[in-house]
């Protein structure tokens, strides 16, 4: 009996990890469709926002009360994972409460830390859930959330009470069996758990075998949600308890008004007019200019999206989206990732994919939305997980003005003076000084 | 007014120690003409030793960029940075953030490389150093005074401090928006949109932020981008508040309040 549920368990964990690396390897995939760009410069710097914005969550802090629910169930669900090891390590060798007999008198803290946490995180995905579903927070109910992306934050919420849930439950069938005296509980002393041991008059009434399974069930469900969840969050906007870590490490060190240069036309234009200094393309293949598709973004942009959690924060922030227009930069993101996915899925359909008719522009974000942003970084700012939605717009810009000559009359009209006059506007060079003509 | 020009200043034998990049802004714009007349008094007033480029100076190509056309911002980029090259000039000081991030931050990895400041960094350090000697009756002295941070100079560049810190030199009671500093709401100008209507939506951006400017009670509200300077006097004036608010640049304040 106990090698069969050895063996069960040890096929569930191979399953779920098989799935869930699988999975990995895809969305690995779909981010490196996008162009290469070279990011290890000032090592130092990086792994510093690695913990301060990842690790330290720097940028919830700009409102202390989220941030602080937010880092119990964070800290939760990174802490709690030690017990895992354990779990995993019961699970294949049928051992109970391995780290018990590795470190007996520190077993009952831990657990009791495990605990608390478990306690601090049931709380704060219930605030959660009524902050989401019954409080009227804006950017927690744009339409842009309507359908699945609403249902996986309630999905995700529930999951972690559900799994703490277990837990707790688990712990408190394993002391009152301890209590009583059943074997082969009693061997393993543990002391008591201050708050699963509030759940005993609960359970006092079943008997000790009802009690054994209840302990076992709560130990395969919470083992088996645990893996399942891992599989879930790759596909749900929970993959940023992942990705926030590397897209930290990668975000952007510059000043955040720097945009990014495109050497290729800084060459076009050198060629120009110092043909001599510029250098010679031996590229046969013309280049085409700005963003249309995932594949013409970098991969950072395509990480950025998978990394997004939907949290709004950028729209928010930004004067466009705050002004009743098209434009919200969390969208940007979200439609760049469910671009990524409708890729992806054809990939694992023909197991190769070719560019089509259909696009990133045009078939996920219009013309309009990319209008309306003022460049103001205020997104790029807000974002605790560092996106940068900015960099994704400009490159459609960039597409829309200098491989499709679209652009509002009145910017043609700015790109024409510009060109002649040297200024936005439509003086004559000549008037530049005129103002030093009159008095101070 | 007699103001120097770089080429002129040459030929003459001199090598002013900064130059002064009006922008199109300052050079065209008859209200931010306005700003770049009071800067140019507060720097003769000092006397330091500066000049512009005169009818040499072109468009950064910051408002093409961020359009999407590249090709025009590599245009404009090429021939400004032949000129400040050709002139060795060093220093830089503009009035216009949008000039300046372009010349700080985009210009270098084209080749180049200057020593790059605005107006508000210039002025602080002025008046730490004592250069700038402010009327102690001044007309700003306890006025209410709110700052907007322009996006480029604030979140870009994460300048914050120094045009506060202008400000409150004068005085004034410096009062705060709900959104600033790094949480600013923008104007409504950046990214080539002053040059462009809006797009369709509830309101424009610059009501929404002039409502929130209205709402510290200040009698003036500061800036320190022409561009911002614009959107919010159009704000006010939409509000109809024209009256009672003005929108002044920290070196319009400073220019009326020098001894």
């Amino acid at each position: 009996m106990e090698i069969f549920q050895q063996i069960l368990f040890g096929l569930l964990l191979f399953t779920a990890v098989y799935f869930f690396a699988k999975r990995i390897g895809l969305i690995k995939r779909l981010i490196l469709l996008g162009q290469p760009e070279t990011i290890n410069d000032h090592p130092s710097k990086r792994w510093m926002n690695v913990i301060l914005l990842a690790f330290g969550q720097k940028k919830m802090f700009k409102n202390p009360t989220v941030a602080i629910l937010h880092l119990m169930v964070y800290a939760g669900f990174i802490i709690i994972n030690i017990e895992m090891l354990e779990i995993v390590i019961d699970g294949l060798f049928g051992t109970h409460r391995f780290l018990l007999t590795l470190l007996p008198s520190f077993y009952g803290i831990l657990i009791n830390l495990f605990e608390s946490l478990a306690v601090l995180v049931i709380f704060a995905c219930i605030v959660f859930l009524l902050r989401r579903n019954f409080i009227n927070i804006k950017r927690l109910r744009s339409k842009e959330l309507n359908g699945w992306p609403s249902k996986d934050a309630n999905i995700i919420l529930i999951i972690e009470i559900i799994l703490m849930s277990l837990f707790l439950k688990m712990n408190a069938a394993d002391s009152l069996l301890q209590l009583r005296g059943v074997s082969p509980y009693t061997e393993h002393t543990t002391g008591i758990f201050y708050f699963s041991s509030l759940l005993h008059p609960i359970l006092n009434s079943y008997s000790d075998q009802t009690l054994v399974l209840v302990e076992r069930i709560c130990w395969w469900l919470h083992i088996v949600g645990v893996l399942a969840f891992l599989n879930y969050l790759s596909w749900s906007k929970h993959l940023h308890i992942i990705l926030a870590f590397p897209n930290a490490y990668f975000s952007k060190l510059e000043p955040i008004g720097k945009l990014k240069n495109m050497p290729s036309v800084q060459n076009e234009v050198l060629f120009a007019f110092q043909p001599e200094l510029a250098q010679q393309t031996t590229n046969q293949q013309p280049p085409s200019f700005g963003a249309k598709d995932i594949t013409d973004l970098s991969w950072k942009n395509i990480m950025d999206a998978f990394s997004c959690t939907e949290c709004g924060r950028c729209t928010a922030a930004c004067p466009a989206n705050q002004t009743g227009k098209l434009l919200s930069p969390r969208k940007i993101m979200m439609a760049t990732r469910d671009r990524a996915e409708e890729i992806g899925r054809k990939i694992e359909k023909d197991s190769e994919w070719k560019s089509e008719d259909r696009s990133l522009l045009f078939d996920y974000i219009s013309e309009e939305e990319l209008r309306a942003c003022t460049t103001c970084n205020a997104c790029v700012e807000a974002c605790p997980v560092s996106i940068n939605p900015l960099d994704i717009i400009v490159q459609m810009r960039r597409y829309l003005i200098m491989e499709k000559s679209s652009s509002p009359q009145e910017w043609t009209s700015m790109f024409g003076n510009i060109e002649n006059n040297f200024a936005p506007w439509k003086f004559s060079p000549d008037q530049r000084t005129d103002w030093t003509k009159e008095s101070l | 007014m007699k103001v120097p020009i770089w080429s002129e200043e040459i030929s003459k034998g001199n090598q002013p120690e900064i130059l002064f990049w009006v922008g199109c802004a300052g050079s065209f714009d008859v209200r931010a003409q306005s700003i770049t007349k009071a800067f140019i008094t507060i720097l003769e007033k000092v006397g330091y030793s500066y000049a512009i480029l005169g009818t040499e100076e072109m468009c950064t190509g910051d408002p093409a960029r961020r359009a999407g056309n590249e090709f025009q911002f590599q245009m404009m980029a090429y021939q400004n940075i032949q000129l400040l090259n050709n002139y060795n000039i060093k220093k830089i000081v503009t009035a216009c953030p949008h000039c300046f991030n372009t010349l700080k931050n985009e210009y270098p990895e084209l080749g180049g490389n200057y020593e790059v400041i605005h107006h508000s960094t210039l002025l602080q350090q002025l008046i730490n150093e004592g250069k700038i000697v402010l009327s102690e009756n001044g007309s700003f002295k306890g006025k209410k005074i709110t700052f907007h941070d322009s996006c480029y100079l604030g979140r870009s560049n994460q300048i914050y401090d120094a045009p506060r810190s202008v400000i409150e030199a004068l005085d004034a009671s410096l009062v705060e928006m709900k959104r600033c500093k790094s949480n600013g709401l923008c104007c409504g100008a950046g990214g080539a949109q002053m040059f462009k209507e809006e797009e369709k939506g509830s309101i424009r951006v610059n009501l929404e932020r002039t409502t929130e400017a209205i709402e510290t009670g200040a009698s003036i509200v500061a800036s320190a981008c022409p561009f911002c300077n614009t959107m919010l006097t159009d704000g006010i004036k939409l509000n109809e508040k024209q009256e009672e608010i003005k929108v002044l640049d920290i070196a319009e304040l400073i220019a009326q309040s020098i001894k």
